[in-house]
């Protein structure tokens, strides 16, 4: 599937308690209410500004920091369709995949802040359709791809029950 | 060819061969999950239409980030892990038992050679006690408590031997924040630490604990130490389960070796707004601090409090200076109380909380004001982690933390006990 999003440009080591800070996540499961406090100490009207299906596109270990799941899902409930970083945390990139939000490992340094992007997530092609820029990344493999696929990891749990390395990928 | 402690763990648990790269579904001998993330992990849980929890003898959910609870919305929130755990006949450690982690250790939940998740970042801390113990997120603890067993990708170990022994008033929380500073937030991404050598040895188990809780800030996934006496004795009348510590193969592969030595070392300070922000203590010394936090799964423990209050013992906090003290558990309070150290910390003036996480999160009990300077045991300084993007937290040991709120700035503890 091919997806259209601008892009949200951010640094190296964006921690959970930036993407929503622990002083938000405690108090609610709400997700929307959570929304509208992404990334606000790190720039604030960032929600205002998001839109559906835009890109947040990060350097390296982007989601360092705390295991909030709470990252993710705020992220997917602002309009997020993906996170695009040289490298990830991985508790973030796990929670990540098991709530359905692709994270793609490719060089990020190319895109600009607002730039327009095209994304193939499949086949991990990005095109940064402002820049001219053609990326490619590493593609999903295994029980990854596997319970991305199933929309995540709740829906891959009320299918199979328990979790296999058989189906699908490498 | 000779494994690692991580692959060895990983598959014994996998009952595979298990080398490092690979992908293994493992069974899980406890899993833990804390307020902050379990009323998500039920809600997960509840979406995968499961039956009931399958092995709930190994489950444990903690209420310590926001404990006692300070909004109605949260004590909401605490009703749902309670009837949780009442439903599924999980344990419930409920308000006071402490910080997840520490109750995990004094109820001997993890042992040597297990293998733990827990739905907070700090599961690595377990690394001290030779059980591959990592962070996962509240949907991967639901599929955990669904069917007893996850998957995780077997990680590449970084080993790291400190030789020399400390100096009198520098301590493990110093040897961590050396290492953070030099191999930095994300040096170790996805890998396993192997942590070992004499400073490791010299060390009580509640700093070795220190070491391996910070083993996340620099990326990894388990901060691993081998089991020695002073492990063991720590399990002995703990629990009767019959446990077997892991030591690495001499042919063993490792992705980088590093070496420190601790002979000279000074006492670090981290510096905001990120844990590798690195400093010797000298080069911030006269900061004026507003706060001072001894607590937290990272200083929580009693040799901490014992080192914070040699400084304090007779003297006062300065002025103007909120001084917080959190016991990591109810044991650890328990203990601090009979020694006669929690009267230190109130003849010093500080406050002492019930034990938790206080305001190491920002949830409760300390949140700093605008332009405030923290200074804090925690074991990170983000921008707005304590509830305040204004304010400005530093990272250091409990004796620093200490002299640092007699002085009323950053001060180095030596001056007091050397
Ligand atoms: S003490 Fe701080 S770091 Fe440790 S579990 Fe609690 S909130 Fe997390």
């Amino acid at each position: 599937m091919i997806t259209f999003g601008k892009a949200h440009k951010f640094g190296d080591d964006i921690n959970t308690d930036y993407i929503i800070s622990g002083r938000h996540k405690f108090k609610t499961l709400d997700m929307d209410e959570l929304a509208c406090h992404v990334m606000e100490d790190l720039d604030p009207g960032f929600y205002e500004r998001c839109r559906k299906g835009d890109f947040i596109v990060a350097g390296k270990n982007f989601g360092c920091g705390s295991s909030r799941e709470q990252a993710p899902l705020a992220l997917k409930a602002a309009g997020i369709a993906g996170v695009l970083a040289q490298s990830f945390a991985r508790i973030y990139f796990r929670n990540s995949i098991n709530n359905g939000l692709l994270a793609l490992v490719c060089d990020t340094t190319g895109i600009e802040n607002g730039d327009e992007l095209e994304i193939d997530a499949g086949a991990g092609n990005i095109k940064d359709v402002t820049g001219g820029l053609e990326i490619s990344s590493s593609p999903l493999t295994g029980v990854m791809l596997d319970i991305l696929t199933e929309g995540g990891l709740v829906e891959y749990m009320k299918k199979h029950g328990r979790l296999t390395l058989a189906s699908g990928g490498d | 060819m000779g494994k690692t402690i991580s692959e060895k763990i990983l598959s014994a648990h996998s009952g595979t061969d298990a080398v490092a790269g690979e992908i293994v579904i493992a069974e899980l001998d406890y899993m833990m999950a804390q307020d902050g993330t379990a009323p998500l992990a039920i809600r997960s849980f509840e979406g995968m239409d499961a039956e009931g929890v399958a092995r709930p003898e190994r489950v444990a959910l903690c209420i310590d980030h926001s404990a006692p609870s300070p909004l109605r919305s949260v004590s909401q929130l605490h009703a749902v892990m309670r009837d949780f755990a009442s439903l599924h006949g999980v344990e419930l450690n409920d308000v006071g038992e402490g910080v997840c982690h520490q109750v995990m250790l004094d109820k001997a939940h993890v042992v040597p050679g297990s293998l733990v998740i827990g739905a907070d970042s700090h599961t690595c801390t377990y690394g001290a006690v030779n059980a591959f113990a990592t962070g996962v997120g509240s949907t991967d603890m639901a599929a955990g408590m669904l069917s007893g067993s996850l998957w995780f990708r077997v990680p590449e170990t970084l080993k790291i031997t400190v030789k020399g022994k400390l100096r009198e008033g520098v301590y493990a929380k110093d040897m961590a924040l050396m290492m953070v500073g030099d191999i930095t937030a994300d040096g170790a991404t996805y890998m396993a630490l192997e942590i070992g050598g004499e400073a490791i040895d010299g060390l009580g188990l509640d700093g070795r604990l220190t070491i391996s809780n910070l083993a996340v800030e620099m990326g990894a996934k388990v901060g691993l130490m081998e089991a020695d006496a002073k492990t063991l004795d720590f399990f002995k009348g703990r629990t009767s389960a019959r446990f077997e510590p892991v030591t690495s193969d001499p042919g063993a592969e490792y992705a980088d070796e590093m070496e420190f030595d601790v002979t000279s070392l000074e006492p670090q300070v981290a510096c905001p707004h990120t844990v590798d922000n690195v400093k010797a203590l000298d080069e911030v010394a006269g900061t004026p601090v507003a706060e001072g936090l001894i607590g937290t799964c990272t200083n929580g423990r009693l040799e901490d409090l014992r080192a914070a209050a040699a400084v304090l013992r007779g003297r006062k906090v300065a002025p103007g200076v909120r001084l917080i003290v959190a016991p990591a558990s109810r044991e650890v309070m328990l203990r601090a109380l009979r020694e006669g150290l929690i009267e230190v910390f109130i003849d010093a003036g500080g406050s002492v909380m019930p034990p938790g996480c206080a305001s190491c999160v920002g949830t409760h009990q300390g949140i700093p004001g605008d332009g405030e300077n923290v200074i804090s045991t925690a074991n990170r300084n983000f921008r707005g982690r304590m509830g305040n993007p204004e304010a400005f937290i530093y990272l250091a040991s409990p004796a620093t933390v200490a002299a640092s709120c007699v002085d009323g700035k950053i001060a180095d503890p030596r001056r007091y006990i050397v």
